[in-house]
């Protein structure tokens, strides 16, 4: 984990608005495996990514990364290509939950313009700090909210949920419990 | 105390309200909840791996039950009949799952699109907080419900637990104002409304929308605005329920008793209130590949189209295939254009149908589909290839969207859709 933290990794590039079928188009949410889904990431609009793309990558983008369909699809796509994080000036709503529940590192920040493709990006995804190895920068994301750390602190949502399920169930028994007394 | 106090003292949005009763404690835009959930939709394309998600949280669990199967809707829509083999799995687990859960709301292959279905079944009403895995959700916000898309992880903790977190968003209000023009409907309205504000103009927070064009709609038609708010980034897209709400509601749940502080208070904070009055707006069209890239027609008229599909949860009501009827009047198709009709539901179809609607497409030359999403979700049938051009009243024009990358999507008005038919271009309705 200590490793993967410091790992540099290339940069993909993109601009505003990229949405949910460009990142994986209608015709593969047949598909649900990460791995399936990733051979088909941005099939319609960088045809060249799915080939090219290599565990440890970054995704750079715009304003309103992600916007149009709640397909869980488009995380779990660049999960399963090994997309290490997405950097961009802002994520649509429901992509953004998405990713937060299944583990997929999002990193909010206003300078994704200095970031160019192919720029290699060390991140610090602890402090909110990204370090532009190829210019020599450093720029500093927004950290997530209390609430959504508690979350990412259980391993995704599922995790978080089943704590939840196995405290309630605890608590019902105890009252049962009780009641028998 | 003094928090408590000001929540309460009449300054809350409709939103506000619906969370404070969900989360079971007063609340307002920005608070953090695990809010109560009223309804969770699911379909065909999102609903396996939500029933998967819940599998694993549930693995620890003597007994796999979800948290109340009253509440969970399930339906099939988007790749009906089962259009590959893989659909056909997917079906076959989403069966057993309502069996073993006894989830009597299932819709099967036959009934129609979720956001359609939905409401017409009843499942919601004013003052819900409802969820379903599937961006168009915020659709049910046009009869005052608190609705919005998550996705599969979401949905499989929500069928775990009957509760999500959320963030209390605040609410951008439009106040749509002034008379709409001969042929100018509610799809012309919404698409002005996210060409002005941009594809994240509403981002993480809810629309309201209201105003005397809004007011004047029918159900149907403030369906479609509450439908696209997820085109500006919205969360919602919420419009305080009236007597035309109260009316749709008791034809399909004859219980239902309407609660008139379901609106916002007078002196509710919004962002911001942005102002219209759309009297003399034209019909409007969405050009490809962004939603928010809308125009006045006239800008794209005589562009040559390959395509036209009316239909989808934004457009395939009964009183949207009449629109599209009345504007054909009997002319018909355009020789080389394709017209795809897929009515939104198998009610709206039987309407359609009693109403000789059915009969006149056919004779005009289009091609009247079963009800589903077809080419809005292009991953099914109804696609375009690489160099056409599509016309459709759906909500979504993305590249890619409806076929090929290659492809391009306008959207507009039934009406819209339905004159470009007969012309074999884009085409103003008013003009034929």
């Amino acid at each position: 984990m200590a490793g993967r933290e410091t790992l540099p990794g290339r940069v993909w590039k993109f601009g505003d608005d990229v949405d949910t079928d460009a990142i994986i188009p209608g015709r593969f949410l047949i598909l649900n495996r990460p791995e399936e889904l990733a051979k088909h990431a941005f099939e319609g609009v960088r045809p060249e990514f799915k080939d090219q793309v290599k565990p440890g990558d970054i995704i750079v983008a715009g304003e309103n990364f992600g916007c149009g369909s709640s397909r869980e699809h488009a995380p779990l796509a660049l999960k399963g290509a090994g997309v290490r994080c997405v950097i961009a000036k802002s994520f649509a709503r429901i992509f953004f939950r998405n990713s937060i529940n299944i583990g997929v590192t999002l990193l909010e920040c206003p300078d994704t313009d200095r970031i160019a493709e192919g720029d290699v990006l060390e991140i610090d995804e602890a402090q909110g700090i990204i370090t532009n190895q190829t210019k020599n920068e450093i720029y500093r994301a927004k950290p997530l909210p209390e609430f959504l750390m508690d979350i990412v602190r259980s391993g995704g949502l599922i995790d978080f949920a089943r704590k939840m399920v196995e405290r309630m169930s605890r608590e019902k028994t105890r009252e049962k419990g009780r009641e028998a007394e | 105390m003094i928090m408590a106090c000001i929540i309460m003292s009449g300054n809350l949005t409709i939103t506000e309200k619906i969370f404070s009763r969900a989360a079971g404690r007063p609340c307002q835009a920005g608070d953090y909840v695990l809010a109560d959930i009223d309804r969770a939709m699911t379909h065909d394309i999102t609903g396996p791996l939500a029933v998967e998600g819940f599998y694993e949280i549930m693995k620890n669990q003597k007994d796999k039950k979800v948290w109340d199967p009253e509440k969970i809707v399930v339906l099939f829509d988007h790749q009906v009949p089962a259009d590959s083999l893989n659909a056909a799995q997917n079906h076959i687990m989403l069966r057993k799952f309502v069996n073993d859960q006894g989830i009597s709301n299932f819709y099967d292959i036959f009934q129609g699109v979720c956001h359609q279905v939905m409401p017409e079944m009843g499942h919601v009403t004013p003052g819900m907080l409802v969820v379903g895995s599937d961006s168009h959700t915020c659709a049910y916000g046009a009869i005052g419900a608190f609705a919005t898309g998550i996705g599969s992880t979401d949905m499989a903790a929500a069928f775990a637990l009957g509760k999500l977190w959320f963030r209390v968003p605040e609410t951008l209000k439009f106040q749509v104002d002034g008379r709409l023009g001969d042929r100018v409907y509610s799809k012309d309205v919404i698409l002005k409304l996210i060409g002005d504000v941009g594809a994240d103009g509403a981002r993480y927070q809810a629309c309201e929308y209201g105003g005397e064009i809004v007011r004047d709609l029918d159900v149907s038609q403030r369906m479609t605005i509450s439908n696209m708010a997820i085109e500006m980034g919205g969360k919602a897209g919420v419009i305080e329920p009236d007597r035309k709400t109260d009316d749709y509601i008791r034809q399909r749940v004859p219980e239902y008793h309407p609660d008139r502080d379901m609106k916002s208070d007078e002196g509710a904070q919004f962002s911001a209130v942005r102002k219209y009055d759309l009297s003399e707006m034209p019909p409007q069209v969405a050009c490809p590949h962004n939603v928010d890239n809308v125009v006045d027609i006239d800008r794209v008229e005589g562009k040559k189209i390959d395509q036209v599909f009316i239909g989808s949860c934004t457009n395939g009501r009964f009183e949207d295939l009449k629109i599209a009827a009345d504007v054909m009047g009997g002319r018909p198709v355009a020789k080389g254009v394709r017209m795809i009709v897929i009515p939104a539901s198998r009610t709206e179809y039987m309407k359609a149908l009693k109403a000789g609607l059915v009969e006149q497409f056919m004779n005009a030359g289009a091609m009247v589909e079963a009800p589903c999403c077809g080419p809005c979700m292009g991953g099914s049938f109804g696609l375009l290839g690489p160099g056409e051009v599509g016309l459709s009243t759906s909500n979504r024009n993305f590249k890619g969207r409806q076929g090929s990358p290659d492809a391009f999507v306008y959207l507009g008005s039934p009406a819209t859709a339905a004159a470009s038919a007969i012309k074999g271009c884009i085409t103003d309705p008013r003009s034929v």
